[in-house]
């Protein structure tokens, strides 16, 4: 039994939306992987829980009359990393979050979950962030959509506003950003499953027609800050590069201006930025491969 | 104030109904409610996959999972793999054949996710198999007998030399 005040079954999104306005002191649970545990743990004891987990209207991968693809937010982790959507357009992220816990929270475990928690080391934050995705979310005001930058406001909180009773509905990847674009993610972690990053670093890339130069490169981290962050600095350094060897190392290097890796029992200050350096050159060189280009 | 909701579902293969506390975690309900002791309470927090069953044909860690979420659901427990005559299934034969099984707590929620690789109907590579073995922890540590366990059945219902 969990120690639960009273449980709200949502029956639509429109439900849900009164159902937290009727209950603002209500902790949403979607698949529940981190919400349960949490209220095992007694961190969310004696709560009343809005469910929206049977709103199957909110699950699956499309792409829409805009041309972004959407994710609904209650996609779970292995439906994303199966997507054919997913895998022909963005292949990063159905990797990135096949590396999430193990295949039963896998399973369980959904793309808005991971995003609302607000954690730093969410393996699909850090891609989300380096593909500029777009968060949906659904008040009593209708539909906000915010880049996902904005919606993580700080460690652990996220811009959804309990008050116009919102919740998240969809991420969407713009067409602009998935386009010719490829990426690779890592993970770095003590285990191969159930683990949490120790540092999780996302890279993409745009290269021009020619196959000679990038013409855009994005990165993101997690666990380099107290938000998933990019990386203005390493992403100018790579602008309109050729494919070299130096142009990785200039690249790489230059991340060690946006991050503020700190020292924690995880690892050390030092120790992070090692590895956030040569994570980010892997990820590159990577990226380009899988774009089609050679590295010189 | 106790708050309760009538949950029908399938299990193992008959439609069910009860009345349950909304509290309850699945795993609390198949117990106590239904008797599928196979269904095992480890950590309850998700990590250990001791009572993982399979519900709309994945598996899922039960303990981390709403009672009143199994409406409408297909759920199958380890009971659903005895024959009529109380035969075991073929995995869990192999189970037996390689010593697979030592305290055995572990056991029925590593079948389960074994009947779901089994059931994809694809070859996996070791790496891939360890991988999706991954959920599930063996104090016992007796994990290369479970791996060879799964992989000797699913070369044999694949109709394929077992490559060890």
């Amino acid at each position: 039994m969990y120690d639960m005040k009273a449980l709200y079954e949502a029956e639509s999104v429109e439900n849900a939306v009164a159902l937290r306005l009727e209950h603002p002191e209500a902790q949403i649970i979607a698949g529940g992987s981190d919400v349960l545990v949490q209220m095992r743990e007694g961190k969310r004891a004696g709560k009343e829980l809005i469910s929206i987990y049977g709103l199957n209207k909110l699950r699956g991968v499309s792409i829409d009359a805009d041309e972004n693809i959407r994710i609904g937010s209650l996609s779970s982790f292995s439906h994303i990393t199966r997507d054919p959507i997913i895998q022909k357009y963005i292949g990063v992220l159905g990797e990135a979050v096949d590396m999430v816990g193990g295949p039963q929270i896998r399973n369980i475990g959904t793309i808005g979950g991971n995003t609302c928690n607000g954690v730093t080391s969410a393996d699909s934050a850090s891609t989300l962030h380096a593909w500029e995705a777009i968060v949906e979310l659904t008040g009593k005001n209708g539909v906000r959509r915010l880049p996902i930058k904005e919606f993580y406001i700080k460690a652990g909180q996220v811009d959804i506003r309990v008050e116009d009773g919102e919740l998240q509905t969809a991420i969407l990847i713009p067409k602009a950003s998935y386009e010719n674009c490829y990426g690779y993610y890592i993970k770095y972690a003590m285990r191969n499953a159930m683990d949490i990053a120790t540092l999780g670093c996302s890279v993409n890339v745009r290269l021009s027609a020619d196959k000679k130069t990038i013409e855009r490169a994005r990165i993101a981290y997690g666990v380099a800050g107290p938000v998933p962050m990019r990386c203005p600095s390493a992403e100018a350094a790579a602008k309109d590069k050729p494919l070299t060897l130096e142009t990785a190392e200039e690249f790489s290097l230059a991340v060690l201006n946006d991050i503020h890796a700190r020292d924690s029992w995880r690892a050390s200050k030092a120790f992070r930025e090692h590895i956030a350096v040569e994570m980010a050159k892997r990820c590159l060189i990577e990226s380009i491969k899988r774009a089609g280009g050679v590295l010189e | 104030m106790s708050q309760y909701k009538l949950v029908r579902f399938n299990l193992n293969g008959k439609d069910v109904e009860k009345m349950v506390d909304v509290r309850a975690s699945l795993t609390d309900m198949l117990r106590n409610d239904y008797h599928m002791t196979s269904v095992k309470k480890g950590c309850e927090v998700g990590e250990c996959g001791a009572c993982n069953v399979i519900i709309d044909g994945e598996a899922f860690n039960s303990c981390i999972y709403l009672a009143v979420w199994a409406e409408g659901k297909h759920i199958r427990t380890l009971e659903s793999l005895l024959g009529p005559s109380g035969e075991l299934s073929d995995i869990q034969q192999a189970f037996i054949e390689e010593t697979a099984v030592q305290c055995g707590f572990c056991t029925p929620g590593f079948i389960m996710t074994a009947v779901e690789i089994l059931e994809t109907g694809k070859l996996y590579s070791d790496d891939e198999l360890r991988k999706l073995l991954s959920g599930h922890l063996c104090r016992c540590t007796g994990y290369e007998n479970i791996f060879r366990a799964v992989k000797k059945t699913m070369y044999r219902r694949l109709g394929k030399e077992i490559d060890f």
